[in-house]
């Protein structure tokens, strides 16, 4: 064989090292100590497993497990991960345009492109997408009174693929380069006429694997929904994370598909010469722009709904008040879900349709404002006389309101076609998406994550490191992101690796030391994790309602048994388990247990995802031998799991007996914790309730 | 009708129904190509019509989707695909022949 | 809900294996979820062939290389191997050996692949006419949208195999029942796919 068959288009030049040594300048050696961050990092982790002789552990009761709490924890685990590397590139960049005025700077234009490309791409499929799929996956089946998703092991197979699209962004730092063509990989620049290297087939293919991933996902999610409620809950009785969960996969599977589409369109054209996209021979790379928003229009929705419905929670559980217009969110949510995906041409306003289409597509989108604004509306009347308690989550409530209201009004701004040509492609546009994705999202999902943390690993988080991340998240972003509108206004083009206006300079100057501040706001979420671990004696709360919950995720142990339910909850009304504490029929031990089935563990979502990246590693250096063996394994895979029958397993009615009985033994130890002390030690998750 | 108690001869039954009928919508349009009785754009209607009438046919007589209550749910997210296809195949259509129009 | 109430698309067991058939209620509908986010994938091919319709960059047209009768006899095919699999589906739920469901399985894979011969004949002869993807923004689009119901019917195909070993290892329990009653959705959907396939992209093409 020779050595392109066997390799394809691997050669030692590939590696970001070799590239260093070549030709040693700031650029290069950058991107090698990149590339040695990842390959350091990979083989410290192993090591520690390996001298912690864990591997075996870390198999059998994570890798192959179909808990959706567990898979929602290394979902959330994975975003962080990403949202390291995610952040650190946009340190960078911002770096970058503060030195290279009328200077070179520190990388050159085509690794700056680079960045952009990487951010973005992590920033939306693997660092949003997997931390809102993993809080859904842990939350969503507690709060709808089941025991898992409808298809347990589909979940662990969605995971292992989103992982292995993750692990090939990875792999692109150290083995050749990555995309030059932006999160949304337009035409016909992305063609192999322009990028004849391997940038955009990672791109393709990391995209590609995370939305099958995601598709499954949805599909999952919404089946679980709308059949694994448990008796009594109605759909408006449903909480309303369930509600935003809900429209968010039927986003995800309706949205997705353009996405496939689009990245196996310009596929087919960089591999087999077809023209969907190209210049020449009948090509029409507008078919790429339209299609990829008929995608991008309804993920930003799939992005920020759960963070809606985080909200929401948060919001009433810690105002000790009712959601303030139940059903006006509830129709408010279905209302975003279906208006967006009627705006997705506001994203290309400037490529010549006509005048009356983009009237059409900029009424729709201020539209959308309407419903957003009665959310807003419902959360302040939510909070209106409420007994606030301004926790974290709370905290990241209000920034979320409040900044997220100054982003919607520069989206109008930006939905009104003759302004659009102003600034559309300026940092005016790139101000304002982070004045949305950052709030509307990133917010939400950190509220998230310290509401929803005690109740995974059974203690609370530090609360004065999280106010400490909290403030920095807020600071950092006012000051990296409003000079950016400044900028945008002035007409600064976004992507630009360098800058020809001094004028600029100081704007450029505080957009940098606000990165560095969101730099720290991460850095303190980290401290903050490593403190909490540490002190975790001081803040457990194994009772498991350590805020005075409302739904039923808090009517279990912190963290909760496997099953989740020992007896499946029967529910009456919208907050049952509040309710059910204001009665006195909270924690009512049945009179006998019943054995439960659970699903037994499975290695073929690890298997499916090692396969399909390296499926996708062997199409991106067309190792055509090693393509085919691997897609043909993971066939082999789904045929042979077919056939595996024994896929149940019963815990025995004396250990659930057990473990339930150990719970209500730490209840009746534990002293009932009024909300004044809800944040120290003395909180061990029982809350004394108040008539 | 889709009671799905009625026993075999009936649901064989309502299988070769669903038969019949698509054949004959399938030689119908096949047959207003073929021999071209009307003018090209009104075939190519008439076609896209039969095309429609037997997608319902088969909606109907092999997945049995009806409007019992019961099945309500498969009706629900068949419709809201057909409302999300139709915007997205409309919207595409109106877009890019809009600019093909305005690049001739 | 009980075993008189039809719980999903396509066939219900009902009362002939209740248990099955409140199983089926939930585990079908993930798969009907999967089937219309794959029609969204299919519709938007083609409204992808309809914007590229025009895009023959002086190379040949659908009127120079689609063919009437081939297309009448793959679509008389592939609806009759919908029926027979009709007809798999009531001896799955009605018969009590396994003998008539193979024998209906085996006559939809025979006219399955005679269906995917067909096609490829059809598509060989075209790129040896010339008529190749990469020629035209227009073949690309109608090649991509054609090998892709091709490769959901290959994808069929193979799930048949797969179905006709596992009735001959395990019979009728649960899971068959319930991996045929989602392999049917699955046949039954790639025959309404081809409905819209020879009316937009054939008939269509060729009406004159
Ligand atoms: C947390 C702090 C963040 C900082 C400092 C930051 C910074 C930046 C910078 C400097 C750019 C390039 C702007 C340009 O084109 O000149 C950028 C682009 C982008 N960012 Fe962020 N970002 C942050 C968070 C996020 C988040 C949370 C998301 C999404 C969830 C996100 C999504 C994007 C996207 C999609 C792009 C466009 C990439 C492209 O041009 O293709 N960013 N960001
Ligand atoms: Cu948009």
């Amino acid at each position: 064989m020779t050595g392109a068959a066997l390799l394809g288009r691997l050669g030692w030049q590939s590696l970001a090292f070799v590239r260093a040594w070549q030709d040693p300048s700031l650029n290069t050696l950058i991107a090698a100590g990149a590339a040695a961050l990842v390959v350091i990092g990979a083989v410290a982790v192993v090591a520690l497993i390996t001298l912690r002789g864990q591997w075996r552990r870390l198999w059998r009761e994570w890798f192959t497990s179909l808990d959706h709490k567990k898979i929602g924890i290394m979902y959330v685990a994975l975003s962080f991960v990403m949202l390291a590397r995610a952040l650190a590139e946009a340190v960078l960049m911002r770096l970058q345009q503060a030195t290279a005025i009328n200077a070179p700077g520190v990388v050159d234009a085509e690794h700056f492109a680079q960045l952009f490309s990487t951010h973005g791409t992590i920033m939306i499929f693997f660092m949003a997408m997997p931390f809102l799929t993993g809080l859904i996956n842990y939350v969503l089946p507690l709060q709808i009174g089941a025991r898992d998703v409808s298809f347990p092991l589909l979940n662990a197979i969605s995971l292992w693929l989103t992982a292995a699209a993750a692990g090939l962004m990875m792999a692109s730092l150290v083995v050749g380069r990555f995309s030059t063509g932006g999160w949304s990989g337009y035409p016909p620049f992305t063609e192999t006429g322009f990028s004849p290297g391997v940038g955009p087939d990672y791109w393709i293919w990391a995209v590609t694997l995370g939305s099958i991933g995601s598709t499954l996902t949805g599909l999952n999610f919404a089946t679980t929904i709308y059949k694994k409620r448990c008796t009594g809950m109605t759909v408006m009785r449903m909480p309303l994370f369930v509600w935003t969960s809900l429209c968010t996969s039927i986003l995800m599977i309706f949205s997705m598909p353009a996405l496939t589409v689009a990245t196996a369109l310009l596929a087919l054209d960089r591999y087999l010469g077809f023209h969907f996209f190209t210049n020449a021979l009948g090509g029409n790379m507008m078919n790429y722009a339209n299609l990829f928003w008929l995608f991008g229009h309804p993920e930003v929705y799939v992005l920020i709904l759960p963070a809606f419905g985080i909200y929401s929670e948060v919001v009433s559980t810690f105002s000790t008040k009712e959601l303030y217009g139940y059903a006006s969110l509830a129709i408010a949510t279905i209302a975003i879900a279906v208006l967006s995906f009627t705006v997705w041409v506001h994203h290309f306003f400037t490529m010549g349709q006509s005048a009356n289409i983009n009237a059409v597509f900029g009424i729709a989108t201020m539209a959308i404002g309407v419903p957003t604004g009665v959310k807003i509306y419902n959360w302040i009347w939510t909070m209106f006389r409420g007994e606030v308690r301004f926790t974290v989550p709370l905290l990241y409530a209000l920034a979320f309101m409040m900044t997220f209201v100054l982003g919607g009004l520069t989206g109008i701004i930006l939905a009104f076609p003759p302004l659009d040509y102003l600034v559309h492609n300026t940092l005016f546009l790139v101000a304002h998406f982070h004045n949305m994705l950052i709030p509307g999202l990133l917010y939400g999902l950190l509220a998230g994550y310290h509401y929803w943390f005690p109740k995974a690993f059974g203690f609370r988080l530090d609360e004065r490191w999280g106010r400490v991340s909290f403030a920095c998240w807020v600071v950092g972003f006012y000051l990296a992101f409003m000079p950016l509108y400044v900028l945008g206004a002035a007409g600064m083009a976004r992507r630009s690796s360098e800058v020809l206006e001094p004028a600029f300079r100081p704007w450029l100057l505080v957009a940098g030391a606000g990165a560095l501040v969101l730099a720290a706001a991460l850095a303190a979420l980290f401290v903050q994790l490593w403190v909490s671990v540490r002190h975790r004696r001081a803040n457990v709360v194994p009772a498991g309602d350590p805020w005075d919950g409302r739904a039923l995720e808090w009517s279990v142990s912190a963290p909760p048994p496997e099953y989740n339910f020992a007896v499946l909850p029967h529910v009456a009304g919208r907050d049952p388990f509040h309710d059910a504490k204001r009665k006195g029929t909270a924690y009512a031990e049945p009179v006998r247990y019943a054995p439960i089935e659970m699903p037994r563990n499975s290695a073929v979502g690890p298997i499916l995802g090692a396969l399909g990246g390296w499926a996708a590693f062997a199409l991106v250096w067309q190792i055509w031998w090693l393509a085919a063996a691997t897609v043909i394994g993971m066939i082999a895979t789904v045929i042979a799991r077919s056939f595996v029958r024994d896929v149940e397993r019963t815990i025995p009615a004396e250990t659930v007996a057990r473990i339930e009985r150990d719970w209500h033994e730490t209840l009746a130890r534990s002293a009932p914790t009024t909300r004044d002390f809800e944040t120290t030690a003395i909180n061990r998750g029982l809350a004394q309730v108040l008539a | 009708m889709s009671d799905p108690n009625r026993g075999r001869a009936a649901e064989i039954a309502t299988y070769g129904i669903g038969y019949g009928a698509a054949l004959a919508l399938t030689a119908l349009a096949f047959g207003l190509v073929s021999w071209a009785p009307f003018a090209a754009s009104t075939t190519v209607r008439i076609v896209l019509g039969l095309g429609l009438v037997q997608i319902v046919v088969q909606f109907r007589c092999f997945l049995h989707i009806t409007l019992r209550k019961s099945a309500r749910h498969d009706l629900q997210l068949i419709l809201f695909s057909a409302l999300i296809i139709g915007l997205m195949v409309s919207g595409t259509l109106v877009v890019l022949l809009n600019l093909h129009h305005r690049m001739m | 809900m009980s075993a008189g109430d039809a719980m999903h698309p396509g066939l219900n067991l009902g009362q002939t294996d209740a248990e099955t058939h409140a199983r089926a209620g939930h585990d079908l509908f993930g798969f009907w979820i999967f089937l219309m986010s794959d029609a969204v994938l299919f519709a938007l091919l083609f409204a992808t062939y309809g914007v590229m319709l025009r895009g023959t960059a002086g190379g040949p047209g659908p009127a120079d290389v689609y063919k009437l009768l081939t297309a009448f006899v793959e679509t008389v095919v592939l609806l009759t191997s919908s029926f027979t699999f009709g007809m798999a589906s009531i001896s799955l739920k009605h018969a009590r050996g396994i003998a008539p469901i193979t024998a209906w399985l085996g006559v939809t894979l025979a006219l399955g692949l005679a269906f995917l011969a067909m096609e490829y004949n059809d598509l060989a002869t075209m790129v040896g006419d010339g008529a190749v993807p990469a020629r035209s923004g227009f073949l690309s689009s109608f090649h991509a949208l054609i090998s892709l119901h091709g490769l959901h019917v290959l994808a069929g195909c193979l799930w048949i195999v797969v179905m006709l070993v596992q009735l001959c290892v395990f019979g009728r329990d649960g899971r068959v029942k319930i991996n045929m009653l989602r392999l049917g959705l699955f046949w039954h959907f790639l025959d309404i796919v081809w409905v819209a396939i020879f009316s937009v992209v054939f008939l269509q093409g060729l009406a004159r």
